[in-house]
Parts: structure tokens; sequence; C-alpha cells
């Protein structure tokens, strides 16, 4: 697909979500009121932050925001970024192109089947693949950077699927917000 | 062997301070199959004329326990040995042969000449031919008995065998604790048979793929103490070492050529992983490989003109070879799901492998010529396999449960023992060069 294609798509899909608002009723202007009747104005630090805005720093610790999850998840041996994790590289890709001084490491890692060596070079496969996605979406090169541990930094260390899944992974790593 | 007197007085307080962790120590034996051929050997306790102490560990057990090690030899238990002769002259030839032993090995341990260490003086002799094989003085300096024990072992196996022992020889690995919480990565050298380690360099960070030079002096390896791999050579006996090869990307894979002069290594800051060579004395890089795939884990063939390495260019990792001076790579392995991280044997003619199938991964020998492959081990997480520098046994890592630990296995797959090394979590060993 071609870059200015993918931006396009990028963007729109950015748009969407963000127009995905849920309006939540009005219940904190009850008719017990009967105090001062005059407006408040609420200024920012107050508003909770909208979870799909992904320019929203606070969003990296809201649970409801797509910016709190920073762990992409790998198939054996592949380094393809599946569906389900698009979006999340997508909401990282719109705060990081909105804040030049943000920095992102990704960290490639891969569970501990097949030897120390190749497996540096498939967790950097994985990091690179992250990495591609951020600049297709319009991510500058300079923010990124891509470190592979292999399998030397494993989440967990059960010798079956149910852990080796959590160790085929890229996290996204702020080192500047 | 050459040691400067400080290391030779840290090596004393070291085995001191770790002979009360020996029975944690202790290599334990498993055979997987006996070698109906073993050859029976009777080794009588060296009695000791030496005036220091005499260790828990005679010589006789040292050498008993390696030549067992090596598949090819069946010492008597020590309450088998109904004879304790103390010269040839006293050896009672028909009371072994009616034991059915056909080797027996006697001497004596004195203090050597010069005042600072030992003479181990020993005899091999034939039960049915009664002929003296072996007449020898080995002389080590203080704290080296395990040592000289070791070159005697050598000289027997290879008077018994035509090939050259390797028991005088180390291990490098890597043990890693508190993994979870608050690691620590340390890389050590032992003796062969796991005893006596000594740590070579410490970190919070990864290190791996320890990698010995061919004269035994230095170890390359992987380390991440600067957040992303790179790689140091190491003096062993002064700890000296240099940053090598550092930068964006992997810095990875370190293996020295047979004449020391270069150092292949993998480095993707062309875009992926490839194989370069590094000549050591200007440190201009060389590319070796070029293509998209992962290439990595070079390792020299003994005539220095050809390097294996892993590609995951067929789809998978597998074995493949390249002219050291450059040129088209071939594909060498064809078993398997994978073959990754080649080991050769001394004689350049056997590759040994981290083979995978489905999700298990075994030892595998190959021989280059036949393309004739076997499986050595039962998996099943085995890796990072290193041959002895006499291409008789292959050390490698293996996980038991939770926990990594060494194990080691006979070329011919009749022999397999565990190493129980230290705590933590064991791996990435590599066999040394004989030491002289």
């Amino acid at each position: 697909m071609k870059l200015t294609w993918r931006l396009l798509l990028a963007v729109a899909f950015a748009l969407a979500l963000s127009a995905c608002k849920t309006t939540k009723p009005d219940t904190d202007t009850a008719a017990t009121d009967t105090t001062d009747k005059t407006p408040v104005v609420k200024d920012a630090t107050t508003t909770p932050a909208d979870p799909n805005d992904f320019t929203d720093a606070r969003n990296f610790d809201n649970s409801e925001s797509l910016l709190s999850k920073r762990v992409v998840y790998f198939d054996f041996d592949k380094s393809e970024i599946k569906a389900e994790y698009r979006p999340i590289v997508a909401a990282h890709a719109t705060y990081v192109s909105a804040h030049n001084s943000a920095r992102v490491t990704l960290e490639g890692h891969t569970d501990e089947r097949g030897t120390r060596e190749y497996n540096l070079g498939l967790g950097e496969r994985r990091g690179n693949s992250v990495s591609g996605l951020l600049s297709a979406a319009g991510v500058m090169g300079t923010q990124l950077d891509v470190v592979s541990y292999g399998e030397e930094r494993p989440v967990c260390r059960v010798s079956d699927e149910n852990c080796w899944w959590q160790n085929r992974r890229v996290e996204i790593v702020y080192t500047a917000r | 062997m050459m040691v400067i007197n400080m290391m030779q007085k840290l090596v004393m307080v070291m085995v001191v301070l770790l002979f009360s962790q020996m029975a944690q120590a202790k290599l334990e034996i498993e055979i997987t199959q006996g070698n109906a051929s073993a050859l029976p050997i009777a080794i009588i306790p060296m009695q000791w004329r030496a005036t220091g102490p005499q260790p828990e560990d005679g010589v006789s057990e040292v050498v008993s326990a390696d030549l067992y090690r090596s598949g090819l030899f069946a010492p008597l238990q020590e309450q088998d040995l109904v004879d304790r002769p103390v010269d040839v002259e006293s050896i009672r030839f028909g009371t072994w042969r009616l034991l059915k032993v056909d080797y027996v090995v006697i001497g004596s341990v004195k203090d050597s000449v010069s005042g600072n260490g030992y003479d181990i003086t020993y005899q091999l002799v034939d039960v049915h031919t009664q002929e003296t094989l072996l007449s020898q003085i080995t002389s080590v300096g203080l704290g080296d008995l395990r040592f000289g024990a070791h070159r005697v072992a050598d000289s027997i196996y290879e008077k018994l065998t035509g090939v050259p022992g390797a028991f005088a020889t180390r291990i490098a690995y890597v043990s890693a604790t508190g993994l979870g919480q608050k690691q620590n990565y340390e890389l050590y050298v032992a003796d062969a048979d796991g005893f006596n380690p000594q740590p070579v360099v410490g970190s919070p960070e990864p290190l791996l793929s320890p990698a010995w030079s061919h004269d035994g002096n230095r170890l390359a390896y992987v380390s991440f103490e600067k957040g992303n791999s790179a790689i140091y050579i190491q003096n062993v006996a002064t700890g000296a070492r240099e940053l090598v090869s550092s930068g964006k990307g992997i810095n990875g894979a370190p293996s020295f050529s047979p004449d020391d002069r270069f150092l292949a290594l993998t480095l993707s800051r062309s875009g992926n992983p490839e194989i370069y060579v590094k000549d050591l004395s200007t440190g201009q890089n060389r590319q070796l490989t070029d293509h998209w795939a992962i290439d990595t884990e070079a390792t020299w063939s003994p005539d220095g003109k050809t390097i294996y390495f892993t590609s995951d260019r067929g789809g998978r990792p597998q074995i493949y070879s390249v002219p050291a001076a450059g040129g088209q790579a071939s594909r060498v392995t064809r078993d398997g799901d994978s073959n990754a991280r080649a080991t050769i044997s001394p004689d350049g003619k056997r590759i040994a492998v981290a083979q995978g199938r489905g999700n298990e991964y075994r030892i595998a020998i190959l021989e280059l010529e036949t393309g004739r492959a076997r499986v050595l081990t039962p998996g099943v997480l085995d890796e990072s396999p290193s041959f002895a520098p006499n291409g008789s046994m292959i050390l490698y890592a293996t996980r038991e449960k939770t926990r990594g630990v060494l194990a080691a296995v006979s070329a011919d797959g009749n022999v397999r023992q565990r190493l129980i090394l230290a705590e933590g979590d064991v791996r990435e060993p590599a066999w040394s060069p004989v030491i002289r």
C-alpha cells in the first residue's frame, strides 16, 4: 500500500476513533443543588481524559485507553503484527506524531525456544515490525529506536505455551514523552 | 600451566572456600546405556607422600571420574580394588586377570623438588602383557593438583585410545540468578569436570555467547551492560578486557578464527543480522553474508577456510556454510524442523547442532561428508552444543523443570552426564582448547 494511502487510512482511523465519544449523562447538576447557580468553568486538569484522545498523555495511565496498552504479542517464530494489535500501534503513532519530544524504544523479545543468538535476531525483527508500522503512520525515524533482548528478558519462566506466548512480544517503551 | 602469583593465591583461597561446597558441586553421572567395549581399568589410590594435607578428592579419584566420563573406560569402584600395589613389581597380575581388568594404574604424589608444588609419579601397566605402557612424572604447582590429575588422565586416555585427552581443559558458562527479581549474570570458567569455578565477569544485565580464543587465553562474549548488545574480549588470567563491537542493532555471536587473527560476528547495522569478519589487529569489518534473513552464530572450520552459520533464509533456522574469503552460501542441514548453533569437531568432519522438531530441541551430530545425522540427547530443551577439543564429547545446555543445567554427551551418544555447577540457571557453555 502506498505511504499516502496508509497515512490517510491512519488519520481516518484516528478521526473515526475520536468521533466515537460516549457522552455521559449529566448527573452532576441535580435539582437538589440550591446554592450558587453561576456556571463554573472547568479547567483542563479537572476534565477527565478522553480515552480516545491519543494525544493526551494522561491516557498512558488510563486503562480505558489504548495508550495504556504498551505490549504487542506475536505468533511463534513470526514477526507480523496481528490485526488485533494494530489499533494499539496506531494510538501510539498518534501520540508520538503529536509530540516532537516523544522518544520511543521498541524492545523486542522471544520465547525460550530456539537458540539465543537467533532469538536476538527474531526479537529485533519484531521490534522492526512495530517501528515500521509507526513510521508508516507518520512517526519520524529519529523518534524511534529498536533494541532486541531475544529470550533474555522473559516475563515468565515455565516451559509451556501458557508462558511462551507472553514472552513473544514487543514492549513500547517511552524514554521521553 | 603459567599463572601469576596473585592468581595462584586467589585460586588457593577459592579452593579452600569451595571445599565446603564441593559436595554440591559434585558431578552427577548418569549413564544412558553401557558401553560394552569400555576398557576395565583399576586405578589404585595414589600414595600420598607429600607434606601438605591430602585433598578430599585424590588424584586417582579425579583420574577415575575423567576416564569414566569419557564412556570408553570402566574404572573399578574403590571397594573392588582388592589389592593396592605400591610399585610395578608388587602387581599381582593373576588377581587382576581374574577380575577381568585390562589395565592397572599405580602411583604416588610427592612434594616437587623445587618445593613449590607436587610431582605425580605414575605407571600404566597392561595386565595381559605385563608391560609398563607409561611411566611418567607430571609436575604441577601448589593448588594445581586437580589439573595434574587431569593431565594424567589425558596421558592414559591417549595411550590407550590413540586420541589426545581433553580432561585438562576448562569450560566457560553463564550462571543467571535472581531471575524475575534482582537478577545477576555471571560468566564463569571452571575445570572441564565442573570443579573450581572462577568468575570472569558479572552484570545485572544479560551475558551470553562466550567463545574461547584458540590459544585458550581469552574469552569473547556478548554483554547487555550498556543497554544494548555489545561484544567484549577479555583475558581470563588478567581480567583485562576490550570493547570490540558496539553500536546500533545487534552485536552478537563472536567466534575466533583458528589463528585468532579474526573474529566472526553478527551485526545488524545494515538493517538485518549479517555475518561479518573482523580483523582484530585493525578493527576493520568485512561483510560475509548479504541476505534479508537472520544470519548469525558463525563458527570456523579448523582449517580456517569455511564458516558455518545459522540462517533462516529458507524459512526456519538451518546451518549453511560459506567460504571465509567470501562467496556463495550453501545449505548443510536437512533433518528436523530447524538446526542452529553449529559447533565443529577438531578434525572438521562433524558438526553438532541444536535441532528442533515440534517444540522439542535436541543435540544432533552430522557427518559433513556423508550427510548422515543422528540425535544424541533426549531433550526437550537442549541447546548451545560445544565440542571437546578432542572431538570425543559435546557439552551442552539443557533444562530441568525451571532450572538450566549443563550436560555432556559422548560423541557416540553412549554416555551422558549432568553437571550441576552452581546456584542459579546455568547456560551457554563453551569448551576451552587444551591447556598446556
